[in-house]
């Protein structure tokens, strides 16, 4: 099986390769993006903290960010825990129902709600992107909190309701912290969807543009490249820190639990 | 303990406070998706048979945009080529991915599968509009692959083929959705019991024959679900056609965008995004039918 393992490694070149050029060409003293690099630089790194509608774009872009993780975690709690603990009515095309946004195409999305807001006489702006954004990462949370949720056994609540302790101090004391991994891991991952979210987050922003939709705006000045370039480079490692702890800390939930790792996030 | 113990007596009413207690919880984040999604996707199927004057809309029911959206030459040469676009990603992103998948599921130490997981997964982690934007600059008339190239030598003119087209949505898309289709693949391969495989080689079968009738199918499941989840929503992509498609490779998103926030016709945009999704939903029905024989069987 040596060509599949060959097979393999290429994939994961191609997989990598675009992403491996934005360094590369971060540091290259070039403002066109071709081979032969021509020298060294970190001009383009300094650039970006003199742009004042970038620095503008990244505080909305975190403070939407924010926002959204923890409102998207506390909906996929309440669903991963409905789902794991209690039997009721119509639960499977419910839970169906609310994965839903995770296979809608973005752009449905987008021009729904943006229809409905400007009806309801909301004004565009970061509120109305939080809208957005938290309905297409609450079903992500809850892939990442389902398998938290189910794998908890009954018996340690009970236990604790046994030994005299109210149904919220139980939550508290005994199912928060085995779930604690979990919930960590879906605030970051969420946060790193809303942070690189750019189609819904084009129609509902308004006159404050996030992070991507000012990338956007830049991507038609070719003298803006390398800068752009600078940006993804920063953007994309932000990203990947984020995930690294994500996966540690879903390891560590699986690991609390006390069971085999069986594979990724989704 | 106890409430196993009361169980007993009256079984009926504590399934009452589950079902209670269950659909509470599940309020919140139910009454979210309705609110956002439901009652939005009803109010574009409504506006879908209005018709706007600049900023007001006209609400006498029509047909009007139906009629116009399929007649017109234009719509429906984007409705087809969103859908050929996405049927080709669908076809090439599955094709490619299921080797990996029987890799990381047949070939790769346990210990070790979780890692190639999360090697497949970081890219699609990183901001999608850097990497659609990273695949112009490497596919563009003096980008990095023609340039790297002609730099080494292999070709002395710049290749035109790669760039402003459908084959570079393709490429670029196929990319961007390698672990949508890898996943899926990955968890049916997983579920395959072993033993299975050693009957049928047992019973005779080589091991290219064992593969086709014995984990192929078995696999299936997977593959249905890789096909809907990448096809799905690369229907309605918007920023891959915009920067690396050209005229040619535009698709029905950038036209629904358009309509939006450009000519300020809403319900024009709403029609053809009403169209779009009726479409994508009929062919995924149709394509879930077709592989009815592979989706039942014991779980």
């Amino acid at each position: 099986m040596k060509s599949l393992r060959t097979y393999a490694i290429l994939y994961l070149i191609f997989l990598y390769a675009p992403i491996a050029l934005l360094p590369i060409f971060a540091f290259n003293d070039a403002t066109i993006i071709a081979f032969p690099l021509s020298g060294f630089t970190t001009q383009w790194f300094t650039e970006l903290p003199q742009i004042p509608a970038l620095i503008d774009s990244v505080k909305n872009s975190l403070y939407i960010a924010v926002i959204t993780a923890i409102l998207s975690t506390l909906l996929g709690i309440c669903a991963a825990r409905a789902a794991a603990k209690y039997t009721f009515r119509f639960k499977r095309p419910i839970m169906g129902f609310i994965m839903v946004p995770l296979v809608l195409p973005e752009i449905i999305v987008a021009v729904s709600l943006l229809v409905i807001l400007l009806q309801l006489g909301l004004s565009l702006g970061a509120g109305t992107v939080i809208m957005g954004h938290v309905l297409i990462c609450t079903p992500f949370c809850i892939a990442i909190l389902n398998s938290a949720f189910q794998n908890l056994d009954p018996a340690m609540e009970e236990a604790a309701i046994d030994l005299g302790e109210t149904p919220w101090s139980t939550f508290r004391l005994v199912t928060l912290p085995l779930v604690s991994p979990a919930i960590i891991s879906a605030l970051l991952i969420s946060f790193t969807i809303s942070l690189d979210e750019f189609i819904i987050a084009f129609f509902l922003t308004g006159t404050e543009p996030t992070l991507p939709v000012y990338l956007w705006s830049q991507l038609r000045f070719p003298a803006r490249i390398p800068v752009v370039m600078a940006l993804g480079t920063i953007l994309v490692a932000g990203s990947i820190l984020l995930l690294i702890l994500a996966e540690m800390m879903r390891r560590r939930g699986l690991r609390r639990a006390g069971l085999q790792d069986k594979g990724g996030f989704l | 303990m106890l409430s196993r113990l009361a169980g007993m007596d009256a079984p009926l009413a504590i399934l009452n406070t589950e079902n209670k207690k269950g659909l509470a919880l599940i309020s919140a984040p139910l009454g979210y998706v309705i609110a956002m999604l439901a009652v939005p996707l009803a109010a574009i199927l409504l506006i879908s048979f209005w018709t706007q004057d600049f900023q007001t809309f006209d609400t006498t029911p029509t047909l009007n945009n139906y009629r116009e959206a399929v007649t017109d030459p234009l719509y429906r040469e984007l409705l087809f080529r969103s859908i050929r676009i996405a049927g080709l990603v669908t076809l090439v992103t599955v094709l490619l991915a299921f080797p990996i998948a029987y890799f990381i599921s047949f070939h790769v130490a346990p210990s070790r599968k979780s890692l190639w997981l999360f090697l497949i997964t970081i890219p699609f982690w990183t901001s999608y509009l850097i990497r659609v934007f990273l695949w112009k600059v490497i596919l563009g008339f003096n980008g990095v692959l023609n340039s790297g190239l002609q730099t080494v030598g292999i070709i002395d003119e710049p290749l035109t083929f790669i760039l402003y087209n459908a084959n570079a949505v393709v490429i670029t898309l196929a990319h961007a959705f390698a672990p949508f289709a890898i996943l899926p693949i990955f968890v049916a391969l997983e579920k395959i019991d072993r033993s299975l495989l050693e009957a049928s080689q047992d019973l005779g079968e080589s091991k290219l024959s064992t593969f086709f009738r014995v984990t192929l199918p078995l696999a299936m499941p997977g593959v249905v679900a890789a096909v809907l989840i990448v096809f799905i929503p690369t229907i309605g992509d918007y920023v891959t056609p915009r920067l690396v498609g050209g005229p040619d490779g535009l698709m029905i998103a950038n036209m629904i965008q358009v309509q939006f926030l450009r000519l300020n016709n809403a319900p024009m945009g709403a029609t053809l995004a009403v169209i779009a999704m009726v479409s994508v939903s009929l062919i995924a029905l149709l394509f879930v039918a077709l592989n009815r024989r592979y989706l039942r069987g014991p779980r």
